[in-house]
């Protein structure tokens, strides 16, 4: 009975939240208890969810039917190592984010922070009973409730005009994706009627079918990942939310359709095609050179953070890609091996790219400014969230020895035995896809640094920024939270593995904790030793004990003499901070070199101008590709149907009578 | 984990460390010569190093704390990246630490925090710098990869020791791959190191500097580690090119009479390596910065190329 | 895996492999050349290489004839052609920088696409050759579709010119070194037209530049109905 217990403690976890919220809710104007209590009560939820979780991930697959939901079809509920590992992802971020939250809500702003909670716990919820669900009914009701609270969360300062936009945006788009992932589970359940997922594990493998449903969950899960080309409301959503909810948005819930993706894709499909893995690569390929890009060459240092998800998304599908390719060719090991680095992606992510949202939500909440063009020197000011933004930054860098860096090292390791395949293209091809995703890193290390840069180091570029102020104590818990689990994921890789290796015997049938845990924790060779290692514990100690070696030994030896002036700068006499590069300034190259795939609009003043005004946006291709043709598509679609409103009350009696002659004539029989 | 190894390590690091400022300088006495003037003596960068150190710091009023960290980070950075090399041996305790894909990120950390730095006080330059830093970086960093992807399909490892095992101790074969690998190799080191054709490291003119550019706010102790990290950062690309590309006279052991005469092959084979970089600094010019993402796209290209190849002609059906 | 395999090839084969991996990139270089110039140098170079292979797959071979054609290609293309080309270039005054109609580094993405597809597309003809080095079919395939990538990318009329005298070379690469060579009748054949075809455009160019006054074919495009 004992492991009964374990499905339904952490369903009683998940249920805490949906209570805590209803207890906001109940309060909606009681600033201290809904900040004081409920949120940090939130967050220790989320910490035993994930300690249950990480119990559940050894242990087997267990299952339970709740008797809720419609007469014929209850709820039913699973947890196995998959979602084991996802709700262990949900509650180690949610904790963190959760106790930021409660230092950054503000009285007096935005909607009620009752209303605000409750939002937010439902939230979580959904995302908890998502990653639960065990049949199609039960999942697509958790998946709504999971787009609607956030839709609400989006939208809280619903009084700007573009916010109420990007909310719109990102409803639409997400019930495009809805239907897709609705028809896809249709298509799974066949004409029996039973939507849990063990009849879909039954589903026979004939014919094209198998190709439908997988690929109509490919673009409805991607459109909640952002994949290409349904990813444009990612740059206008996460903005638009608070920082906490855009942390929420892009550290878990655009997991939970990763989650969706794995779940059907080595879950519920049993044989997977080639080419399946082929296309998510290229889909994956495309959308984090995109991203990266788009991220190189923004101005607004939220949008920037969002387009380093889409990268971030497109790698993590690039792995699941490579994972499906290897696992269709029946190579176990190497398709473990490519779908642990994407595991672990989704968990690094998860950390830094949280942290980084975070630390700008204490910047804007300190200087009210979003735009990089207005920031700057904020190092001084702020050192905590400085320092902590340094972290998720080298983090999200892919530079040893922080986590980023040991998952797109997995990566690369999986891409070097692709030379091996049997497939004439595609062993040629695939390595130089591994050029790619390093050009792909490279260029996030650019877009990272023009961040940091800009927001923290250099001169302030207004005068108000020295009223900034440094992030309060429950803000700094919350930060630290998650910059020590970007140290401790990048340190102990193995601890990792060894977590993930039931995880990818239950998708793929292989693992790595055998060949992993032979080696210490010290050191990571996933295959052998002489074939590939990489010791981040022995990295950062020799960083570590180098620094203050040469510290020590050049004070003694020399002197430590330090005296402040004014900047060189070569001898130039003036120097302002109109004088540093800008954010465009920075991004120009990158501008210049990519000029065929951006799209740019701006003015720029004659000579003559009497107040001459200087502007240029970068805009996304996609909408004029595609999404205005199509929107263009269906107005004229409709201005054709439109000619059947006459507006004459006769023509309407004529409508109804054709239509009964019609239905007496018609059928016979 | 024996005693040798253990000593090899120290003995590589210790010489790394020695040897590098000398190099430079010897690179330095090559163009001198090719250009028909007399050099500076061959000790001069180590005379450079110790007049830094004797100096003051001055520092800019807003400098921050990651500033004066920064030095100490890249030094360090590249002390271990010169320990991972293997040049005296391939029996290093530090060797199963770091691969070649490691190596690259180890590269990278160096240079992140040197454009951090540039930024830091908040200078035109400085931040100009910054960015050329960044852009040279963001395409060298994927050709230096797939060079290493080539050495790592043919030795089947990614771990340098092995690669460097794998090359030097089997029979000799040629290896077209590991020629086009070389070549893209060699202009991947010249962006790397801020040479010509890319960055000219003896101009004053500070609009075309690149590297130069990001340090001009540090002095004294400051300054003089990130020219040593220079130095180094050479050194290390110069010992990787002769360890992957010629790695006759690299013992598989580390008994002190095989170091010995590892550390002899190493610096006749150093100074043929500088003479030659002297050679092709002298024999280019450099670059507009928009043609650099050209040069650097070229040794991605080529990279790419001696990957297609050594799977078609070596890899076998 | 693979070191093993390189071992059973002989020294030979092995040097006729790095030739192959010259001659392909000889036929990069080329495509991403601007000058007009150091293309035709890149050609003779390309021509050394080929005599080379030539010369060695002659003398393990023992086969007199291609020592003839090996001494042939060395007067014609390393000598010749080259003399007869600078010379029209000086005649001509044309200018040294080509332009190039999608820019360089698209044209070498393009350019590893081909090689890729000619990889692929020689193997199974490539297992069916007795020789050792059967594998430099597929490099010859695919400096043949570089040079036609040269051709198509080029606006100036020498460059194509070029790009044709280079795909000739792959093809006589790869009939060197793939099948130990043609009879002396399909070589001399096969020479003759490139001398016939060398006439014809040299022709051609005159009669352009005298009605357009430039060498650009992008005029050409003028004369056709509007």
């Amino acid at each position: 009975m004992r492991e009964w217990i374990l499905l339904d403690s952490i369903t009683m976890t998940a249920l805490g939240w949906l209570a805590i919220g209803v207890v906001g809710v109940a309060f909606p104007r009681r600033f201290t208890l809904i900040s004081r209590v409920l949120f940090p009560l939130g967050a220790a939820f989320g910490l035993v969810l994930a300690l249950l979780a990480l119990n559940a991930i050894g242990s087997d697959a267990q299952v339970r039917i709740l008797a809720l939901g419609l007469p014929d079809l209850p709820f039913h509920l699973r947890l196995d190592a998959l979602s084991a590992f996802f709700l262990f992802l949900l509650g180690v971020t949610g904790a963190g984010i959760s106790i930021y939250a409660a230092g950054y809500l503000r009285k007096g702003e935005g909607t009620a922070p009752g209303l605000h909670c409750l939002l937010y716990h439902l939230f979580l919820f959904s995302m908890a009973f998502v990653m639960l669900a065990d049949d199609g009914y039960a999942f697509m009701v958790a998946w709504e409730t999971m787009a609607l609270s956030s839709f609400f969360l989006v939208t809280s300062e619903h009084r700007h005009a573009e916010i109420r936009r990007a909310g719109y945006l990102y409803l639409l788009i997400a019930h495009i994706g809805a239907v897709g992932i609705l028809l896809s589970f249709g298509v799974m359940a066949g004409s029996a009627g039973d939507y849990t997922f063990d009849a879909m594990r039954d589903f026979s493998t004939l014919g094209n079918w198998p190709t439908i449903a997988f690929l109509l969950a490919l673009f409805g899960f991607g459109a909640k990942a952002g994949l290409l080309p349904l990813h444009v409301w990612l740059p206008e959503a996460h903005p638009a939310a608070p920082s906490p909810v855009s942390a929420m948005m892009s550290g878990v819930m655009l997991k939970t359709a990763i989650y969706g993706l794995l779940r059907v894709a080595f879950d519920l499909l049993h044989a997977q095609l080639w080419w399946w893995g082929v296309l998510l690569l290229v889909i994956g390929l495309g959308s984090a050179l995109f991203g990266v890009i788009f991220a190189a060459v923004q101005t607004d240092m939220k949008r920037l953070l969002a387009y380093s998800s889409i990268e971030n998304i497109g790698l993590i599908a690039v792995g699941c890609g490579l994972a499906l390719v290897f696992k269709s060719f029946l190579l176990p090991n190497l398709a473990a091996l490519a779908l642990t680095a994407t595991l672990y992606h989704c968990l690094n992510h998860a950390f830094f790219k949280s942290l980084l949202f975070l630390c700008t939500g204490s910047v804007l909440h300190a200087t009210g400014e979003r735009n990089l063009g207005k920031l700057g020197g904020l190092i001084h000011r702020m050192p905590w969230v400085a320092w902590l933004a340094l972290v998720g930054v080298l983090a999200s860098a892919g530079l040893p020895p922080l986590n980023g860096f040991v998952s797109e090292w997995l990566l690369l390791q999986s891409f070097l035995f692709t030379s091996g395949l049997p497939h004439g293209y595609l062993n040629m091809l695939l390595p130089v896809v591994a050029g790619a995703i390093a050009l792909i890193a490279a260029l996030a290390g650019f877009a990272m640094v023009k961040f940091f840069g800009i927001v923290f180091l250099g001169q302030p570029r207004e005068e108000k920024l020295s009223a900034a102020h440094d992030a309060g104590r429950l803000e700094r818990i919350g930060l630290l939270w998650l910059a020590a689990g970007c140290v401790l994921l990048g340190i102990l890789p193995n601890l990792v593995i060894t977590l993930l290796d039931p995880v990818t015997r239950q998708l793929v049938g292989g693992g790595l904790a055998a060949t992993a845990a032979s080696h210490g924790w010290w050191l990571l060779a996933p295959i052998s030793e002489d074939r590939a290692s990489y010791s981040p514990a022995i990295f950062l100690g020799s960083i570590a004990v180098f620094m203050p070696l040469v510290f020590w030994l050049v004070r003694r030896r020399f002197h430590g003499r330090l005296t402040r002036v004014a900047p060189w700068d070569c001898g130039f006499p003036l120097q302002t901070s109109r004088m540093q590069d800008t954010a465009e300034g920075f991004g120009q190259p990158i501008r210049r070199i990519f000029s065929p795939f951006l799209r740019r609009s701006g003015e720029h003043p004659s000579p003559f101008d009497v107040t001459p005004r200087y502007s240029s946006r970068v805009e996304d291709p996609f909408w004029y590709w595609l999404y205005l043709p199509i929107a263009r598509l269906v107005e004229y679609g409709t201005r054709l149907i439109a000619f059947l409103q006459q507006g004459r009350i006769a023509i309407y009696l004529l409508y109804s009578f054709i239509t009964l002659l019609v239905l007496l004539v018609v059928p016979r029989g | 984990m024996n005693v040798y190894a253990l000593f090899a390590q120290l003995l590589e690091l210790v010489i790394a460390l020695l040897l590098a400022p000398l190099l430079t300088g010897w690179v330095n006495q090559c163009r001198a010569w090719l250009q028909n003037r007399s050099a500076p003596p061959l000790l001069q960068t180590y005379y450079t190093l110790s007049k830094l150190f004797h100096k003051d710091v001055l520092i800019a009023h807003n400098a921050s704390s990651l500033f004066r960290a920064a030095p100490y980070i890249i030094f360090a950075c590249m002390a271990l990246a010169s320990a991972i090399v293997p040049t005296l041996s391939t029996e290093l305790i530090f060797a199963p630490a770091a691969d070649a894909i490691a190596l690259v990120g180890l590269f990278a950390l160096a240079r992140v925090f040197i454009a951090l730095a540039g930024m830091d006080v908040g200078t035109s330059f400085g931040s100009m710098g910054s960015r050329r830093e960044m852009l040279v970086g963001f395409l060298a960093e994927p050709a230096l990869l797939m060079v290493f992807f080539t050495a790592s399909l043919i030795s089947q490892s990614t771990s340098l020791s092995t690669i460097v095992d794998t090359l030097a101790h089997s029979e000799f074969a040629i290896y077209p791959s590991l020629a086009f690998a070389g070549v893209a190799f060699t202009m991947v080191s010249l962006a790397e190191n801020a040479r010509v054709p890319i960055d000219n490291p003896t101009t004053h003119l500070e609009l075309t500097m690149i590297h130069e550019a990001m340090i001009l706010e540090y002095s004294g102790r400051h300054l003089a580690l990130i020219e040593w990290a220079s130095s180094l950062k050479l050194f290390a690309y110069s010992c990787l090119g002769l360890a992957l590309f010629f790695p006759f006279g690299i013992p598989a052991t580390a008994e002190p009479a095989a170091l010995s005469f590892a550390l002899v092959i190493l610096v006749v084979k150093l100074a043929m390596g500088g003479a030659a970089l002297a050679l092709i600094e002298t024999l280019n010019a450099k670059l507009r910065i928009f043609r650099a993402p050209e040069f650097l796209g070229t040794a991605f290209l080529l990279a790419v190329l001696a990957m297609l190849v050594h799977l078609l002609l070596e890899a076998g059906p | 895996m693979s070191t093993a395999l390189l071992h059973t090839v002989p020294l030979s084969g092995q040097v006729i492999n790095l030739c192959a991996a010259l001659m392909l990139l000889l036929g990069f270089a080329m495509l991403a050349q601007r000058r007009v110039l150091s293309l035709i140098n890149l050609f003779m170079l390309q021509g050394v290489v080929l005599f080379a292979s030539t010369l060695i797959v002659a003398l393990t071979t023992k086969q007199s004839h291609l020592l003839y054609s090996a001494g042939l290609t060395l007067v014609l293309k390393v000598f010749a052609l080259p003399y007869i080309l600078h010379r029209l270039i000086r005649k001509l005054s044309v200018k040294w920088d080509v332009e190039t109609l999608l820019n360089i580094p698209t044209t070498m993405l393009v350019g590893i696409g081909l090689v890729v597809i000619a990889f692929n597309v020689a193997q199974p003809i490539s297992q069916l050759s007795g020789t050792i080095t059967r594998a430099t079919i597929g490099i010859a395939l695919a400096c043949v579709l570089l040079s036609f990538l040269m051709m198509i990318t080029r606006s100036k009329a020498v460059p194509q010119v070029i790009a044709f005298l280079a795909m000739e070379n792959a093809l006589f690469f790869a009939a060197t070194s793939a099948t130990y060579g043609m009879p002396m009748v399909v070589e001399l054949g096969i020479a003759l037209d490139v001398m016939v075809g060398m006439v014809i455009l040299g022709v051609f160019f005159f009669h352009i530049r005298q009605q357009f006054d430039s060498l650009d074919i992008r005029h050409m495009e003028r004369s056709k109905d509007a």
